[in-house]
């Protein structure tokens, strides 16, 4: 096995070995049960697909997927595990990709048991299959962008709750960059190019069309390289900070 | 070989290690000593590749630390201060962990894992989450992830903090039976441990190389060095014989305790003056429960070194 394949499968043991695995995997599937059959009115609207049920999804993971995230490397410094594990013959980015991918695996097998309401969905109707799997697809590309931003606020604060509540603030400005909420801050004083970039970041707009069933290639590279810059990112931070 | 030149830690306006070089070879055992904070740690963390010194650099094995880390990292086991551990793994986990990590695979990981459980005798805690182990339990888990791959360079930053006697003496045994081919660094506090197991020490004291030296070169600077104290019985008369030593030839001067009913003659000039006082002894038949030739003693020889006033 490789090295990834050697911190990654460690990692996801760890999060079955504490009861968090289980206890995020049980508030995930009841929250987006009672979002999706209470708020969203998932029998009132008379459709079978699973627009209610992922259009809850930003927000669930704004802040269950911080609660994740958060350990990943402050922990690791907290204990002093880090030495340990930067003194064996491990590069930073196998180490920080390694992590990542553990707990992103970890997000999707929740996401996965999720799987209950889609087969209700096609009990009751008959669903487009694939727009149901691209609205999975584009869950799961934004929870990867959630926890790698989670995995370089964590590498560089000890303190978890530090790490936690910084995670949700920067989430939430991701989140929401494409409406006027963050948008009239910008507006304001930047130039109009700037305005739209800070929209053209925004995670609801990219994850909207795909839950819509629409694949918009721009859309799976935007979230793969969201992911991959807040984790260079975050091989750097460890990099100044893994010996404070 | 190890090398280390001029290596340099800052942090703010603290210099916990100040231009330290050394060398060590195969076979030789360094044990490193200093008072509280004076720049182990940070050293052995920079030899290791996890502090980035601020200036100067090491080299492990011909490959330098900072440009090339991992292999530099393949040829140590390193055992951190405080032997950090994931709480919820069992030693056998872990150590299987640690193991895939450096690349060892099937048959070979087993028998270099059961080897370390083995030498470290961790069997009876095998399946136990090390956070529920005892602190010397926790530091034999540490103590055998670092010679997991029978690494040429060992750096062991206080091995044997917190074991019981026993074990204090069997991980002694093990230093002692690796020690041929390897380059191994300890730092301890245990003054006694170093004369035991090593063969050249360096006591660092605010970041500098006090002195380094073999021990026994180390404790000849001790004042006590060729020292020779007798202790009385309870009708001798301590202060009488005193006297009557201090006028023998090579004597600088004569300390009594009365609580212990000792004396001790020190020698001027590292004279050998234990035979003319055995022999006084044996003539004036001095009611005497014990006489011995001191070697010297290591922790004053640490204290002289590393306390500013003493130094000259
Ligand atoms: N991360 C850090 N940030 C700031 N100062 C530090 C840091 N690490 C070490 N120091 C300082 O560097 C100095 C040397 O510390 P170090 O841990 O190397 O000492 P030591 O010789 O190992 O001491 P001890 O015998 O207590 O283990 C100390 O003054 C310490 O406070
Ligand atoms: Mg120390």
């Amino acid at each position: 096995m490789s090295v990834v394949g050697v911190i990654l499968s460690r990692e996801l043991k760890s999060y079955f070995a504490t009861p968090l695995a289980y206890v995020f995997s049980v508030i995930f599937l009841a929250l987006t049960g009672a979002f999706t059959f209470y708020l969203g009115g998932f029998f009132e609207r008379g459709q079978a697909d699973l627009a209610p049920f992922f259009s809850f999804h930003p927000w669930l993971y704004l802040f269950l997927i911080p609660a994740i995230s958060m350990r990943i490397w402050a922990e690791e410094r907290q204990s002093g595990r880090i030495e340990l594990l930067m003194t064996l013959p491990v590069t930073m980015g196998q180490a920080v990709i390694g992590k990542f991918l553990a707990a992103w695996i970890f997000t999707a097998v929740a996401l996965a048991l999720t799987f209950p309401i889609w087969l209700t969905v096609n009990y009751l109707g008959d669903p487009d299959n694939g727009v149901v799997l691209t609205g999975y697809l584009g869950s799961l590309l934004m929870a990867g962008a959630f926890l790698a931003i989670g995995s370089c606020i964590s590498a560089a604060n000890k303190n978890q709750v530090i790490a936690f509540i910084v995670t949700i603030a920067i989430c939430f400005v991701f989140l929401l960059s494409g409406f006027p909420l963050v948008l009239d801050f910008f507006s304001a004083w930047a130039p109009q190019g700037i305005v739209d970039l800070v929209s053209g970041l925004s995670f609801l707009s990219h994850f909207d069309s795909l839950s819509k069933g629409v694949i918009d290639i721009r859309d799976v590279v935007y979230f793969l390289a969201v992911i991959t810059a807040w984790l260079f990112a975050n091989a750097i931070v460890l990099e100044l900070k893994k010996a404070d | 070989m190890i090398k280390a030149e001029t290596l340099t830690k800052r942090y703010g306006a603290i210099t916990a290690v100040d231009e330290l070089s050394f060398t060590v070879q195969q076979g030789e055992v360094l044990g490193f000593l200093g008072p509280n904070g004076a720049g182990k740690t940070t050293t052995m963390r920079m030899l290791a590749g996890f502090v980035q010194p601020t200036s100067g650099q090491a080299e492990m094995c011909g490959f330098s630390v900072e440009r090339e880390p991992t292999q530099a990292k393949r040829c140590i086991g390193y055992l951190p201060e405080g032997a950090p551990c994931y709480d919820e793994m069992t030693p056998r986990d872990f150590l299987g962990f640690v193991a895939s990590i450096r690349g060892l695979t099937g048959a070979e990981k087993r028998s270099r894992t059961d080897n370390a459980i083995d030498r470290l005798n961790l069997g009876s805690v095998l399946n136990q989450p090390v956070g529920t182990l005892s602190k010397g339990f926790k530091r034999r888990v540490g103590f055998a992830q670092a010679i997991l791959h029978d690494p040429p360079v060992l750096i062991l930053d206080e091995p044997t903090d917190g074991l019981d006697p026993n074990q204090k003496h069997e991980v002694r045994n093990l230093i002692n039976a690796m020690s041929d081919d390897k380059i191994i660094i300890i730092s301890t506090h245990i003054l006694e441990e170093v004369a035991a197991l090593c063969n050249r020490i360096i006591i660092v004291s605010e970041g500098k190389i006090a002195t380094d030296e073999t021990p026994d070169t180390l404790i000849r600077r001790s004042r006590y060095h060729n020292a020779v104290t007798l202790q009385f019985e309870p009708t001798g008369q301590p202060d009488q014989a005193a006297a009557m030593i201090g006028q023998l030839a090579g004597i600088d001067h004569v300390e009594t305790d009365a609580a212990t009913r000792s004396i001790t003659a020190f020698p001027a000039n590292n004279a050998l003056i234990v035979t003319a006082i055995a022999d006084m002894a044996r003539e004036e038949n001095w009611p005497l429960e014990q006489l011995h030739l001191e070697a010297g003693r290591l922790d004053e020889v640490f204290r002289s070194v590393t306390t500013p006033e003493t130094v000259q």
